[in-house]
């Protein structure tokens, strides 16, 4: 549904201004993010489920306050670095890992036109790019010097390998039904597609990429070390695991990094599978409005499953894991894509 | 005699090989669990030899809450000796001083009335099943579940509101004394016990669905830590733990009468598979059936006096006694010697933790890591129950 | 239970209170010892012959003293031919009447609850200052007994149990690090509740409890003042 009357939105702006303006709303978002996601589902949503309230106070409504509150005071605490550490390694440990998430909020797009830069390789960027993380995760582990965070490093390294191949595998199939690797070119297949001629509902890939779905946030949830799959930041073990040494603002830092990723692989999640931000029929300028909301409405929905999940489920052990990974779900997404392609090509 | 350059090269870069591989060669990590550490619940210390993430050998350290309770007993009367052993277990502290105030009644000749012996028999199953479903909401935790914690601590305030209530003490009631009990039960005590019983049933069927019921709880804690029968006997391991071992052993039942047992209908749990799974499972089914059993006693409280006459300074005549009760971690026991003072010579104090904690050095070997915890929340100690 | 004979010795002063006052029997006629103890008994004697030296029971529970070279066979019979597979503990007992807080001219009641100064023996008797007592039961036939064994004061030593109950391991060692009784054929003897450097067994009678000599035991103490009936005291002079 495009307005009967053409608004001008484009503005003819200097190219410097323009990445400025992007990196800007990126910084802006993956705190905004974070933060959101740590308030409702963390914070609020656990206690609820635990029957208690979660923070009441700070702010005055319901502690709305509490995590910038947080933020605050992580900011303003001591930086202790171990005598024994690593130094330049410690310290750009979660920077890396901050950069990864950075990187990953590059591709999803918000709206028809409000997408960072849509590449013709969107799902491989943005697939290769989460797994810098890990190399920060290693660099923190080894650099602080200290056993347990050793051995929380090491899990780690190993599940997030392990556990990248059936994020992958899993998306292939929705590449292969939408015939385009971008992004944008997989929601406007999804907003404009049809189910048995009626194009009511658009074409929401969940419906035929269920598995796939199921898989990749499995993946997620491991790319994450969300319960059941947080063996390196076993809290009853580890205690924080290769984040253990980190105190103040380098700590926020990887909070930020953790529910910052959550954010973008419920964006990714979404966008692939539910249509990202598109309702079908809405196009031209409303589209711009809406796209956001409708965006962030759906990221909601798989963030609730994904930490839904995290509060209930105790934790697997790193060879059950593992047997996880490469045992169930690299055959079951190569199965799927062999079902894709086979339905591609017949029907 | 020189070398030419060449062969010195080539004896430089064979020495240096041998010393990369000198310098990779990796020994076993040790580990130091504890003595701050959230799985060992207290100040308990595992010395943890590594192979990679397999255990080759593990050492507990313990005495970090060492009170000295037997050279401290010497020292004191009777009533003061029980407000030292309370803290022995805290978490189910009434039952610490069921077995020590029946041996003293037993040398004294003293008997309780029976009134006294019901409602000492409805506080002990109380604090059993306080303490159960702490455990039950705490080995989940320990295996990864954050949530059934907090269940379990909103449940045993139910049952912590009742002690109080009756006692005055929520963790430490000192409410025995030799030949009965301090004062009577309150008004409309009876009553909210049945409720509160009845909230525990539906709390244990909480957790049964969601912790029992949980293909990734029942894949980490089957088949780890599996104590055999015998083995266990030997090293004096007791209570669930034996019992989900296979040994049908109760002291409620197979002991020396002591409380109210034979008069109540109730059945002795046990699981065969000796694993973790199973000594939760047991401990389970043996809160349903500590709800069942005040329910009965509840039903059958007899009227009269809560206490004997016993004078006012209680002096124990000469003679030895061993009693030993069925607490919730096992079997407590005491070896009392007395000279007919106010004091006793000599208190063995038999904890149940002390033996529990004694087969970890042989139950540890090979297991996993994150397998040394759940087999630690499995076998449920407590340290001042180790430690005295 | 026997009605009022006479005060007992040091009994405060009671107001009104007329609760007759229970006195053991001083001299009671020794019970005969149960059926299933003797039963028990009996096969302790068939195969420890000259093991046992003497025997006793207490309220049902068989309790027999054997030599010190038949301590580990008397485990392994326990285990094997009386079916006791369980190890409650193995311990230790310090006879000698514990020295008075201050030596033996020191005023007042100033150690603890007044034991009697003579060294008297418990059931089944001892011969010595150091006894090394265990309890060993059986889950499937519901018996056990208390074993003890007499160990010379000199030099106190006894043979280990670990190799019979492997549970053993730890008792040993708190009895060792308690009562300073070696153990022969322990793998490895080290300390388990106190730290490493620790010197003296604490458990011995002649081991001081510290706070006792700092600040003398205050006695039956059986009121407390309510607040405000309290006299307010000045520093209290070192």
């Amino acid at each position: 549904m495009t307005l009967p009357v053409p608004v001008p939105l484009a503005i003819d702006a200097p190219w410097g201004l323009i990445v400025a303006i992007k990196t800007l709303v990126v910084l802006s978002v993956i705190p905004a993010g974070a933060l959101i996601l740590g308030y409702v589902f963390l914070l609020k949503m656990m206690s609820h489920m635990q029957s208690r309230l979660g923070p009441m106070d700070p702010g005055g409504f319901h502690g709305w306050f509490q995590l910038i509150g947080d933020g605050i005071k992580f900011i303003q605490k001591e930086d202790i670095i171990p005598a024994e550490a690593d130094r330049r390694v410690f310290m750009a440990a979660p920077v890396v890992v901050l950069i990864s998430t950075f990187l990953l909020y590059i591709v999803v797009p918000a709206g028809p036109r409000l997408v960072v830069a849509d590449l013709d390789v969107g799902v491989f960027y943005a697939l290769a790019v989460s797994s810098l993380s890990v190399i920060g995760v290693l660099m923190a582990g080894w650099a602080s010097a200290n056993k347990y965070a050793l051995l929380g490093a090491l899990r780690a390294a190993a599940q997030l390998i392990a556990y990248e191949l059936p994020l992958v595998l899993a998306v292939v199939g929705v590449v292969i039904q939408a015939g385009t690797m971008s992004l944008q070119g997989i929601v406007h297949f999804q907003q404009d597609g049809s189910l048995f001629g009626w194009n009511g509902l658009g074409f929401p890939l969940i419906l035929t990429q269920f598995f796939g779905f199921v898989i990749f946030l499995i993946a997620a949830q491991a790319e994450l070390t969300q319960t059941p799959f947080d063996m390196p930041v076993a809290e009853s073990e580890l205690v924080a695991g290769y984040m253990v040494e980190y105190t103040g603002f380098r700590f926020l830092f990887f909070f930020m990094g953790e529910f910052g990723t959550a954010f973008a692989f419920a964006g990714i999640a979404a966008t692939l599978f539910l249509g990202g931000w598109s309702i079908p029929h809405v196009h031209g300028t409303l589209a711009d409005v809406l796209g956001p909301i409708v965006l962030f409405t759906k990221v909601m929905i798989v963030s609730f499953l994904i930490f839904w999940a995290r509060f209930t489920y105790p934790r697997f052990r790193e060879d059950q894991l593992q047997a996880i990974a490469w045992k169930y779900l690299i055959p079951l997404s190569l199965a799927n894509i062999l079902a894709t392609g086979i339905f591609k090509v017949v029907f | 005699m020189t070398l030419d350059f060449r062969a010195e090269a080539l004896i430089q870069k064979h020495l240096a090989d041998a010393r990369i591989n000198i310098e990779l060669e990796t020994e076993g990590m040790v580990l130091n669990l504890g003595p701050q550490h959230p799985a060992t619940h207290g100040t308990l210390r595992v010395v943890v030899k590594l192979d990679g993430e397999r255990v080759v050998s593990a050492d507990p350290v313990i005495g970090y809450m060492h009170r000295g309770y037997e050279k401290l007993t010497e020292f004191r009367t009777y009533p003061q000796i029980t407000t030292l052993i309370n803290r022995i277990d805290w978490l189910s502290s009434f039952a610490n001083e069921v077995p020590f105030i029946h041996g003293a009644e037993l040398l004294m000749g003293v008997e309780a009335p029976p009134r006294a012996e019901y409602i000492r028999t409805i506080l002990t199953e109380l604090s059993r099943i306080a303490t159960f479903v702490l455990f039950l909401g705490e080995m989940a935790l320990q295996v990864g579940a954050i949530t059934p914690a907090f269940y379990g601590f909103r449940d045993r305030e139910h049952v912590l509101n009742l002690i109080e209530a009756a006692t005055g003490g929520r963790f430490h009631p000192n409410f025995n004394r030799i030949g009965g009990l301090k004062v009577d039960l309150p008004q409309g005590w009876i009553d909210e016990t049945r409720r509160v019983m009845k909230k525990i049933f539906d709390s244990v069927d909480d957790f049964e669905g969601l912790v029992v019921g949980n293909e990734i709880f029942a894949v980490r804690t089957r088949g780890v830590g599996v104590i055999p029968a015998g083995v266990g006997a030997a090293y004096g391991v007791s209570g669930s733990n034996l019992r989900a071992s296979g040994v049908d052993w109760d002291l409620r039942r197979d002991g020396p009468e002591y409380l109210v047992y034979k008069d109540l209908d109730w059945r002795v749990w046990t699981h065969s598979d000796g694993d973790s799974f199973a000594r939760y499972w047991v401990r389970m089914q043996e809160t349903r059936e500590s709800c069942r059993m005040v329910l009965q006693m509840l039903d059958g409280l007899p009227a009269g006096p809560i206490m004997a006459k016993v004078p006012r300074i209680i002096k124990v005549p000469e003679g030895e006694v061993w009693v030993n009760t069925e607490n919730p971690l096992g079997e407590m026991g005491y070896y009392l010697i007395s000279k007919g003072a106010t004091g006793p010579f000599r208190t063995k104090i038999r904890s149940a933790s002390f033996s529990n904690v004694s087969i970890l050095p042989w139950l540890l070997k090979g297991v996993y890591v994150p397998d040394i915890i759940t087999i630690l929340a499995s076998l449920y100690f407590i340290l001042g129950d180790i430690d005295r | 239970m026997t009605d009022a004979v006479e005060p007992a010795a040091n009994e405060l002063p009671a107001e009104g209170d007329d609760i007759p006052i229970v006195e053991p029997d001083p001299e009671p006629e020794p019970e005969p010892m149960p059926e299933a103890a003797a039963k028990l008994l009996a096969q302790l004697e068939k195969e420890l012959k000259d093991g046992i030296i003497e025997s006793g029971h207490t309220f049902g529970d068989l309790v027999v003293r054997v030599t010190p070279e038949a301590w580990r066979k008397a485990a392994e019979v326990a285990r094997d031919k009386l079916e006791c597979d369980y190890l409650s503990f193995v311990s230790g007992i310090d006879w000698m009447p514990a020295p008075k807080v201050g030596g033996d001219d020191a005023e007042g009641d100033t150690s603890a609850p007044a034991q009697p100064t003579e060294t008297t023996y418990g059931v089944a008797g001892s011969d010595g200052r150091f006894q090394v007592f265990a309890r060993v039961s059986s889950t499937s036939r519901h018996h056990g007994v208390t074993l003890k064994v007499d160990v010379d004061e000199a030099a106190p030593s006894i043979a280990s149990w670990v190799s019979v109950y492997p549970g053993a391991d730890w008792h040993e060692r708190e009895c060792w690090e308690m009562f300073g009784i070696s153990f022969d054929g322990h793998p490895g003897m080290r300390h388990l509740y106190l730290p490493a450097e620790f010197e003296g067994h604490p458990l011995r009678k002649d081991f001081p409890l510290l706070s006792r000599e700092i600040k003398p035991w205050p006695g039956l103490v059986d009121v407390e003042p309510m607040p405000g009936e309290e006299v307010v005291q000045e520093v209290i002079p070192e």
